[in-house]
């Protein structure tokens, strides 16, 4: 039985939980509200308010902004993003899911050197990898082209999503998959028809995660990409901030809404896929 | 049996073997070249020249900026991650507590995350925190006068930091996740035994997210150690080099420069000082981890 005067404690303590949530999210998200609000204010009143609602409502810098520096324009750029990120995820998702099924569901001569290697290299830092990567990528002749994003996808690159694939398969009961084989269907009908189709929650959160790290990924096209023609939003607008010496910064701020814009959107779209592709990378005990 | 046995292997061998060809050509060899490069002198325009130790002699001895970037990269480390981490776990361990609309303040919390290193973030950050930028308006709020956020070398380094700071979202997923597995009878019977909200915090939820903490610890030290987009966009490594970092010298030295085996050089310095911090948050872990059942991974 609760006393009164701990009933009371109880509703103060709440209020005060609430007021810190409230307070402290305000916090997180003011930034956030505040690059919207600034792309649809006028450039003198930018630094004028804090405000999110601008005083007169100005849309021109999106247009403005839009048109880029040079002779290339933000279209292009957000293109461009589209055209590298759109075949490293599809890569991604399917040569991790290839790998994790042979890791999870068979047993083959050093297996266990493999994984260990694999989670080693979970660990490894990329800056060791960077300049010889690059020497090499450039032996092969393909600089200032998407391939060196593109081609590694297609061999799992990201030990990151082939272990949360892992985890997620030795989750799953084994009982449909040995029915399966009963019924005469080889390893790859398996994963085609039932293991494949069981593992599209972790499928769809690891293609949300590659398509917003490779979408603004920056050192990757800063490396890669020289032609102006081919420059990614990431290079687009670090172009437009360094070049514009009075910035207008309304324009700025449009377009880094717009190149954030995609990744909200999956966000609100897909925010289940998110939290459950997080808990359930494994890392349990 | 053996036979079917042997042709179930390399079925499997078959499935990991994009992984394995990927890790030959894009990892293994990259690594073991870097290490070879570091001991030449290699512009790219002409073949790599052998030079033994000079690099590493010439970082140690002639190359100002390495200290300078070896240092800031250390200070860089030393403010963001705990911090992260502690802003993590705290808000974390609120939003476990069943409250209404625990959703929205979860997404809120996270959202700032999902942009990473992005150009756009470090845009609005450079934006928020310039002399006349938003962070001062709201000072002067108060009645504080602005402070030269990106512009004093002084505090230029903590300003940048903050970005990462704020980004705590997805080690906040992981100990949330990891907060909800804790059994609730190990609470309810710490309770008949009378025991402190304090005493419920030390001795049943700091061990049993222990591995959470380490994991987190781990990841996010090889990630700060490994910055660029951030500082680089928001201060291009200024005012005076106070944000400078590694990373940002072995970019310089290999696309600027190009003197990639320089650069090698200082990637293998970096490597083998985050292999150090690592080593030493590995070999703590055993004083402070608790494990419940031993799986021997992680």
């Amino acid at each position: 039985m609760y006393s009164q005067s701990k009933k009371a404690k109880n509703t103060i303590s709440l209020f005060i939980t609430y007021a810190f949530l409230i307070l402290f999210g305000l916090f997180m998200i003011y930034p956030l509200l505040w690059v919207v609000s600034a792309a649809f204010k006028s450039n003198d009143e930018i630094f004028k308010s804090l405000s999110l609602i601008p005083q007169k409502i100005v849309t021109d810098s999106f247009i403005k902004g839009w048109q880029g520096t040079g002779q290339y324009t933000f279209g292009r750029f957000f293109v461009n993003n589209f055209i590298l990120v759109i075949p490293v995820v599809f890569f991604t998702i399917i040569s991790s899911t290839l790998v994790a099924y042979g890791f999870a569901r068979f047993n083959f001569p050093l297996k266990r050197l493999f994984f260990v290697i694999l989670i080693s290299t979970l660990m490894l830092p990329d800056s060791i990898n960077l300049i010889p990567r690059y020497i090499l990528f450039n032996a092969f002749g393909w600089v200032d082209s998407y391939k060196p994003f593109i081609i590694p996808s297609m061999f799992a690159s990201t030990p990151f999503f082939v272990f949360m694939m892992i985890q997620f398969m030795r989750g799953l009961p084994r009982e449909i998959e040995e029915a399966a084989i009963i019924d005469g269907c080889n390893s790859f009908q398996i994963l085609l028809r039932v293991t494949g189709p069981l593992c599209k929650t972790a499928m769809i959160s690891m293609g949300i995660f590659q398509f917003i790290w490779t979408w603004n990924d920056f050192l990757g096209p800063l490396i890669y990409i020289n032609s102006v023609e081919k420059y990614t939003i990431a290079l687009g607008l670090r172009m437009c901030v360094d070049s514009a010496a009075a910035i207008a910064w309304n324009q700025i701020m449009a377009m880094t809404v717009i190149a954030m814009l995609p990744c909200i959107i999956i966000f609100f779209a897909a925010q289940k896929y998110f939290v459950e592709g997080i808990a359930t990378s494994g890392i349990k005990g | 049996m053996t036979a079917r046995l042997k042709r179930k292997d390399l079925v499997g061998l078959l499935y990991v073997l994009p992984w394995l060809v990927g890790f030959l050509v894009f990892k293994l060899y990259p690594f073991v070249m870097s290490f070879v490069y570091s001991f030449c002198d290699y512009s790219m325009l002409k073949p790599p020249k052998f030079v033994g130790l000079y690099n590493f002699i010439y970082m140690f001895t002639k190359d100002e900026l390495f200290p300078k970037a070896l240092l800031n990269t250390i200070k860089y480390v030393i403010i963001t991650v705990p911090l992260k981490i502690s802003f993590a776990l705290f808000v974390a361990i609120i939003l476990n507590m069943k409250l209404k609309g625990i959703n929205l303040f979860r997404t809120v919390y996270y959202l700032p995350s999902i942009f990473g290193g992005s150009v756009a973030i470090s845009i609005l950050w450079r934006f928020l925190f310039m002399k006349e930028g938003i962070v001062n308006k709201f000072l002067s709020l108060f009645g504080i006068e602005g402070i030269n956020w990106l512009g004093d070398p002084r505090i230029a380094m903590f300003s940048v930091s903050l970005l990462a700071v704020w980004q705590f979202g997805s080690s906040m997923v992981l100990f949330l996740a990891r907060l909800k597995e804790i059994p609730s009878e190990l609470y309810e019977a710490a309770l008949v035994d009378g025991a402190s909200k304090l005493k419920m915090f030390t001795k049943i939820t700091l061990p049993m997210i222990s591995p959470i903490m380490f994991f987190n610890l781990v990841m996010q030290t090889i990630n700060a150690f490994q910055e660029f987009t951030g500082p680089y966009i928001i201060t291009g490594g200024g005012p005076v080099n106070s944000t400078y970092l590694l990373s940002m010298l072995i970019y310089d030295n290999a696309f600027k420069y190009f003197r990639m085996g320089y650069a090698a050089a200082l990637s293998w310095v970096q490597f083998v000082i985050i292999l150090i911090f690592t080593a030493f948050i590995f070999r703590s872990s055993t004083y402070w981890t608790y494990y419940e059942y031993d799986e021997g991974r992680f």
